[in-house]
C-alpha cells in the first residue's frame, strides 16, 4: 500500500532447497545490504555485481551464514527501485532469520504480489503481466482466508481476540475521559487501565514466545494420517520415517496421542501427523486422543485414510469417511500383502488410492510420491510461501504492539491521556493487522455501553 | 403554476446552522444566492440546548472559523458563558464551549444574513425538486412558485416528515411551533434515494422563577472568556452561571412507573436515537445501577426566565415530566414553559453523497447536516460551509473542496458520513479522528486560513493578521532552535531551582523546552527576548516543541496514507470487470461508490489485498482509455 517504502521478504519456495534468496526493494535497499552482510573483499556493494561475503547479527555480530548478495541499483532491477538480493545457503530456518535481520533494519515485510506490483506501477511490466499478477494477489488472498480460518479454529486468534479486547476497554475508558468531560464520569480509573494493558501485554509475551521457538522449520506440508484402530496407521508412519517413532502393538487403540514427524521428500517438507484411531470408544484416555484427531482434520492440507484391505468396509470406516466429508483424501489401503476383500460403497471421492504393505515398506515410495504430486499439482506450494510470510507478518505485528505498549506504560505517569490514547490505538492498529478490524466504532460502541454519556 | 424569471447561482433550503453557513459562503463567493426557510423568524434557531462547541464541536466550530464561516462570530457575540474543557489534559483535546442567548444568537445570524450582498432571503416551503434529466435545476414551493437556480443546497434538518412525540400523543411537526415539510422527502425516496427514519429528542423548558438555585451548585464560566473566533478580539457579553443538579432514586422510580406511556418503549418511535444522547428514560432502563443523573441547569437568554435542564430528554406524557422533574432537589415547585418531545424525521443516507456533498445520483444537488443523518449545530454548520462552498464552485466551474481527515474534523466528518453511512445520527467525537493531535483547536487557523482566504471567504485584514502570525511563530521557532544556553550565574540558578542541573551549556532552547519541567514561562526567564512573545504564540511554540515526537509521527501515517487518499477512483468505473476480487468486495465497492481508494480502504469488509487488485485495475483502466 506504502508505495514509497522499503520492502522485503523470502523469493524462493518454502522447504529446504539449495539456496534461500531473500529480496528487498526501495530507497533503503542498499543500507540493509550495508548493514547485514559484511563482503570478504574490501569495499562495499558494487550495482549489478555478486559478492560474497557473511551475513551477520548487526546486534551482536554473530555470524549467521555465507552469501553472495548482488545490489541492482534502480532503474535497472525487477522493480526499478534499489533491490537488493541475499543468496542464502542454509535451510529455512537461516533464511527466516535473515530476513528478521533485515525487517530488524527498518523495513517492512512485502504485501503478497508486492514486487510484482511494483514493477507494474514502475512501468517495468505490462498489463498482460500485471494481469497475471492479480490474479496471483487474489489467490494468495484467497489462501490467507484460508489460513484465517484455520486459525480460527486455533489458539491464535482467539488470543489475539482476547488481546484486542483488553486494548479497546482500556482505550474506551481513555476516551471517554477525553470526550466527555462534563459527564460526571468520576476520576479517571487508572488502575483499570493499567490492568487491561497489563493483561494485553502478558498474552502478547505469551504469544510471541511460542513464535520464538522456531516452529517455521517444522511448518511443511502438513499431512494427517487416519484410520480405525490397526488398520496400519502407525506402521505406515514408522515407514515413511524409517524408524519405531510410534508406539506399535497389535493392541487397536495404543497410539493415544497425535505424534508429529516430518520428512524431507523431492525438495517438500512433509510434516505427518498420526493419530489415534477413531472408533465407538468409552475410554476415556482413547476418546481424547480420538477428539484431537477429529480437530486436526480441518488442519491438515491433506489426510491419508488409512484402510485395512484385508477386511471388509465396516461401520467404523464409514464413521471415518464421514467425519472427512468435504476434505482433500488420499485412500491408503494397507496390507496388499494378504488376500484384498475390502471394496467401497459408491459416491466415495478421492484424490487418489494408492495400496501398500505398510510393514514390508511395499508401495509406500509411491504413496510418497502421490502425496507430493497432489501439491505441485494444485499450485498449493505457491500459497505456502504465504501461509510462512503471514506468520512473519504476525510476529512482526505483534512485536510493534509490544512496543506501544512499552511506550504506553512509560509515559502513563507523566503522559497526557490523549497520547496514551496514541499508544493503545498504534498497538491496536498493529494487533488488528492481524485481524483487518477497525477501532473507532468498537470503541464508542464500549464507551456508550459502559457509561452513561449524554446531556 | 408561476416560475420567477431570475435564475439563481444557488438555493439553499432551510435557514438553520447548515443552511446559514451554506447561504453565506455561496454568496461571499459571488454567487447569486436564495435561502429559503419556512419560517423566517426562527432563522439560526437552537432547537435544542442553548449552547455551542464542546469536545470535537469546539474543534469543528473553530474550523469553521478558520475557513471563513460564520458560527464562532455569531456565538462571540452572543455567547453568555465561554469554558475552556479539558485544561489539564493536552492541547489536542481543549475544547471551547459556549452558552448562547439563543434569541440574541438568531437575531444576530439574520441580521448577517440580511446584510449580506448576493443573498435574497425568503419564507416558503419547497415541496419538490424541478428537474431536467439527471440534473436538478430549481425548487418548487407549495404557495405555487417555482425558483430556477444552477444548484440546490438541501439542509432541512428535523423538518422533512418531522413527527413529534409526547407521551402517547404524537403529531406531524418541524420543531415544536413549526410545520413539518411534506412532499420532499417523498420525491426523493422516488428518485431512487434511500430515506431512512431518525429520532432525537429535547429536555423541558423549566421556569427560572419556580426553581431554588440556592440549594444547586453553580458552575461559572472561565474569566477573561475566550473567544472562538480567531478575529474576535474580546468577549463583551455579560456572562451568566449554570447550575448543576441530580435525579435520585424517586425520579427513577417515577420516570419506571411512566414507561408504559412511553412512545419508545411501546414501540410507537421507530426511527433510531443517538446513544451519546439518550433520553432520560433510556438511561434509567439501561444503566439502573447508576444512582443519580447529572443535568446542567443552563440558562436560555439574558432576558429570560426559561431555562434549559441538559440531558433531561424525555418523551414521557407531561405529567410524568412534570412529576419526574419535580423530584429534583431544587427543582421542588418547578413548573414546565414547554414540554419535552422527542421527534422522528426523515434522514436521506449520506453513502449516496461525494465527498464534496454532492449526491450521486442528482447533479448540482448537495445535501448538509440533519438531512445527512448528523445531529448538533456545530456538525450541521461544517457541512453546510462545504456544500455552500462546493455548490458555488460548480457554479465557477471549478474542483470542489474536499477536506481530507488529516486536515479538519470537518474532513474526518465528512468522510465518515459519505463512505460508511450512518444509522444512528451522528455526533462529532474526537475519538473519530486517527490524527487528533494533529487537528487542534489551537491550529484551525494554521490549517486552514489559507483554504478560506483562497476562496474570498476571509477578509484581506484577516488574512493578513493570521499571515503575521503565522510569521511570529516561524521565527520563533527558528530562534529558539538556534539559541544556546550559555550558562551565567542567574541561568545557573534558575537551573538549580528547576532541579534541570544536567542541562550542558550550549543546549538549544528547544531541547530544553521539551524537557516536561521546562514552560515557556521558564525559558522567558532564562531568556529576554522571549519575554515579547504574545500569549498565543507562546502556545503555539510550547505545543509544537513538546509534543514534536507525537506530532512527527501522525505527520508520517498521514504522509504514507497520501498516496491512497491521491488516488481517484472515476464516478464510472465498473467493478464487475475487476474478476480477481471476491464478490463480496465488489459489491461492497459496487454500492459504496468510493470517490477514492483511501475511502475504499476505510469501507468495513475491504481487505489490503482488494485495495492492491482495485489500485492495479485502476492504472490499467486509465491506460487503456488513454
Amino acid at each position: 500500500m506504502y508505495i514509497r517504502d522499503t520492502i522485503a521478504a523470502v523469493s524462493t519456495p518454502p522447504g529446504n532447497g539449495g539456496i534461500g534468496i531473500i529480496r528487498v526493494s526501495g530507497d533503503q535497499a542498499a543500507v540493509v545490504g550495508s548493514i547485514v552482510f559484511t563482503p570478504v573483499s574490501d569495499g562495499g556493494l558494487v550495482s549489478h555485481r555478486f559478492s560474497f561475503g557473511t551475513i551477520r547479527d548487526a546486534a551482536n555480530g554473530v555470524k549467521v551464514d555465507e552469501a553472495m548478495a548482488v545490489l541492482m541499483c534502480s532503474p535497472r532491477s525487477y522493480t526499478r527501485e534499489d533491490v537488493l538480493e541475499l543468496h542464502c545457503h542454509g535451510g529455512w530456518l537461516v533464511v527466516e532469520r535473515v530476513l528478521a535481520l533485515v525487517l530488524a533494519c527498518g523495513v517492512r515485510l512485502a504485501e503478497p504480489g508486492e514486487f510484482t506490483r511494483r514493477a507494474f506501477l514502475n512501468g517495468r511490466i505490462d498489463l498482460i503481466q500485471a494481469e497475471a499478477v492479480m490474479d496471483i494477489i487474489a489467490s494468495k488472498s484467497d489462501a490467507a482466508l484460508q489460513l484465517a480460518l484455520r486459525q480460527g479454529e486455533g489458539a491464535l486468534s482467539g488470543r489475539i481476540d482476547e488481546v484486542r479486547g483488553h486494548l479497546l476497554q482500556a482505550l474506551a475508558l481513555v476516551e471517554a475521559y477525553i470526550d466527555f468531560p462534563d459527564d460526571d464520569l468520576g476520576h479517571t480509573d487508572v488502575a483499570a487501565i493499567t490492568t487491561s494493558v497489563e493483561s494485553a501485554q502478558a498474552i502478547l509475551s505469551d504469544l510471541l514466545a511460542t513464535f520464538e521457538e522456531g516452529r517455521i522449520i517444522r511448518d511443511g506440508i502438513s499431512v494427517l494420517i487416519v484410520g480405525k484402530p490397526n488398520a496400519g496407521k502407525s506402521s505406515l508412519l514408522n515407514r515413511l520415517l524409517n524408524e519405531n517413532r510410534a508406539i506399535v502393538t497389535p493392541i487397536p487403540g495404543t497410539t493415544r496421542d497425535i505424534i508429529e514427524e516430518t520428512i524431507i521428500f523431492e525438495g517438500l517438507s512433509i510434516r505427518f501427523l498420526d493419530s489415534a484411531g477413531i472408533r465407538h470408544t468409552k475410554d476415556l484416555v482413547e476418546l481424547e486422543g480420538i477428539n484431537r484427531t477429529l480437530e486436526k482434520v480441518p488442519l491438515a492440507d491433506l489426510v491419508l485414510a488409512v484402510f485395512d484391505g484385508s477386511r471388509r468396509f465396516c461401520q467404523e470406516d464409514q464413521m471415518l469417511l464421514d467425519a472427512l466429508a468435504g476434505r482433500k483424501v488420499l485412500a491408503v489401503i494397507n496390507k496388499s500383502d494378504l488376500p484384498q476383500v475390502l471394496s467401497f460403497p459408491d459416491g466415495c471421492q478421492f484424490l487418489d488410492t494408492v495400496r501398500i504393505a505398510a510393514l514390508s515398506g511395499d508401495g509406500v515410495d509411491l504413496l510418497k510420491r502421490a502425496v507430493c504430486r497432489q501439491f505441485h499439482q494444485s499450485g498449493a506450494i505457491d500459497s505456502r510461501e504465504y501461509v510462512s510470510l503471514s506468520r512473519a507478518r504476525h510476529r512482526d505485528a505483534l512485536v510493534s504492539a509490544v512496543d506501544c505498549l512499552r511506550q504506553f506504560s512509560f509515559g502513563l505517569q507523566e503522559r497526557n491521556l490523549e497520547l496514551l490514547a496514541i499508544d493503545l490505538r498504534d498497538a491496536l492498529g498493529a494487533v488488528g493487522a492481524v485481524t483487518g478490524q477497525s477501532v473507532t466504532d468498537e470503541v464508542l460502541d464500549l464507551i456508550f455501553s459502559s457509561f452513561c454519556i449524554g446531556k | 403554476m408561476t416560475t420567477c424569471d431570475l435564475k439563481y447561482d444557488v438555493i439553499v433550503v432551510g435557514a438553520g446552522h447548515a443552511g446559514c453557513e451554506a447561504a453565506l459562503a455561496a454568496a461571499r463567493m459571488g454567487c447569486r444566492t436564495m435561502l429559503l426557510t419556512i419560517n423566517l423568524d426562527a432563522i439560526a434557531l437552537m432547537s435544542c440546548n442553548p449552547s455551542i462547541g464542546g469536545l470535537a464541536k469546539g474543534h469543528l466550530v473553530k474550523e469553521i472559523d478558520a475557513l471563513g464561516g460564520e458560527m464562532a462570530k455569531n456565538i462571540d457575540a452572543t455567547g453568555i458563558q465561554f469554558r475552556i474543557l479539558n485544561t489539564k489534559k493536552g492541547p489536542a483535546v481543549r475544547a471551547s464551549r459556549a452558552q448562547a442567548d439563543k434569541q440574541l444568537y438568531r437575531l444576530r445570524m439574520k441580521r448577517v444574513l440580511e446584510q449580506q450582498t448576493n443573498l435574497d432571503l425568503k419564507q416558503g416551503e419547497v415541496i419538490s425538486l424541478c428537474l431536467d434529466g439527471g440534473e436538478v435545476h430549481g425548487v418548487k414551493l407549495r404557495s405555487g412558485i417555482s425558483y430556477l437556480s444552477k444548484t440546490v443546497v438541501v439542509t432541512t434538518g428535523t423538518f422533512m416528515r418531522g413527527l413529534i412525540h409526547i407521551g402517547l400523543n404524537n403529531y406531524p411537526g418541524g420543531r415544536a411551533g413549526d410545520q413539518p415539510s411534506i412532499g420532499l422527502s417523498d420525491q426523493l425516496r422516488e428518485f431512487g434515494f434511500h430515506v431512512g427514519r431518525l429520532k432525537t429528542g429535547t429536555p423541558a423548558r423549566l421556569d427560572a422563577r419556580s426553581i431554588d438555585f440556592s440549594k444547586l451548585e453553580s458552575q461559572h464560566g472561565d474569566s477573561p472568556p475566550r473567544p472562538f473566533s480567531f478575529s474576535t478580539e474580546r468577549i463583551s457579553m455579560p456572562q451568566l452561571p449554570c447550575h448543576i443538579a441530580y435525579t435520585n432514586q424517586r425520579s427513577h422510580d417515577i420516570i419506571r412507573s411512566g414507561l408504559d406511556r412511553s412512545p419508545l418503549y411501546s414501540g410507537i418511535i421507530e426511527g433510531i436515537g443517538p446513544r451519546y444522547c439518550p433520553s432520560i428514560e433510556d438511561k434509567v432502563v439501561r444503566f439502573p445501577d447508576k444512582d443519580r443523573h447529572q443535568t446542567f441547569i443552563e440558562p436560555e437568554g439574558l432576558d429570560t426566565i426559561e431555562v434549559y435542564p441538559s440531558g433531561m430528554s424525555t418523551s414521557l406524557p407531561v405529567d410524568v415530566q412534570i412529576a419526574f422533574y419535580r423530584s429534583i432537589v431544587g427543582l421542588e415547585c418547578v413548573e414546565i414553559m414547554r414540554p419535552a418531545y422527542a421527534i422522528e424525521y426523515d434522514y436521506v443516507d449520506p453513502i449516496q453523497l461525494h465527498s464534496s456533498l454532492e449526491t450521486k445520483m442528482l447533479q448540482n444537488l448537495y445535501h448538509a447536516g440533519q438531512i445527512n443523518g448528523t445531529s448538533g449545530y456545530e456538525e450541521a454548520a461544517g457541512q453546510g460551509l462545504i456544500a455552500g462552498i462546493n455548490a458555488a464552485l460548480r457554479v465557477k466551474g471549478r474542483e470542489p473542496l474536499v477536506l481530507t481527515r488529516s486536515q479538519a474534523y470537518i474532513g474526518v466528518m465528512i468522510d465518515d458520513l459519505v463512505t460508511l453511512g450512518t444509522k444512528e445520527p451522528y455526533r462529532m467525537f474526537t475519538s473519530r479522528a486517527e490524527y487528533r493531535l494533529l487537528l487542534r483547536e489551537d491550529n484551525a487557523d494554521l490549517r486552514l486560513r489559507d483554504i478560506g482566504h483562497q476562496l474570498g471567504l476571509v477578509s484581506e485584514q484577516e488574512y493578513l493578521a493570521f499571515v503575521d502570525k503565522r510569521d511570529s511563530i516561524g521565527a520563533e521557532m527558528e530562534r529558539i532552535s538556534t539559541t544556546r544556553l550559555h550558562q551565567s550565574e542567574k541561568v545557573v540558578e534558575i537551573l538549580t531551582r528547576l532541579g534541570l542541573q544536567d542541562i550542558q551549556n550550549g543546549t538549544t532552547l528547544e531541547q530544553l523546552l521539551k524537557r516536561p519541567e521546562v514552560s515557556y514561562d521558564e525559558l522567558a526567564e532564562l531568556d529576554l527576548v522571549s519575554r515579547e512573545t504574545s500569549a498565543i504564540i507562546r502556545e503555539q511554540i510550547e505545543i509544537q516543541t513538546k509534543y514534536k515526537g507525537y506530532i512527527d509521527r501522525q505527520m508520517e501515517q498521514v504522509e504514507q496514507a497520501k498516496k491512497l487518499e491521491a488516488s481517484r477512483i472515476p464516478d464510472e468505473f465498473d467493478y464487475s470487470t475487476v474478476k480477481s476480487m471476491t464478490t463480496e468486495v465488489r459489491e461492497k465497492l459496487s454500492k459504496n461508490r468510493p470517490d477514492t481508494l483511501g475511502q475504499a480502504s476505510r469501507i468495513p469488509g475491504v481487505t489490503p489485498a482488494a485495495i492492491s487488485i482495485l489500485s492495479i485495475a485502476l492504472k490499467s483502466s486509465s491506460r487503456k482509455s488513454s
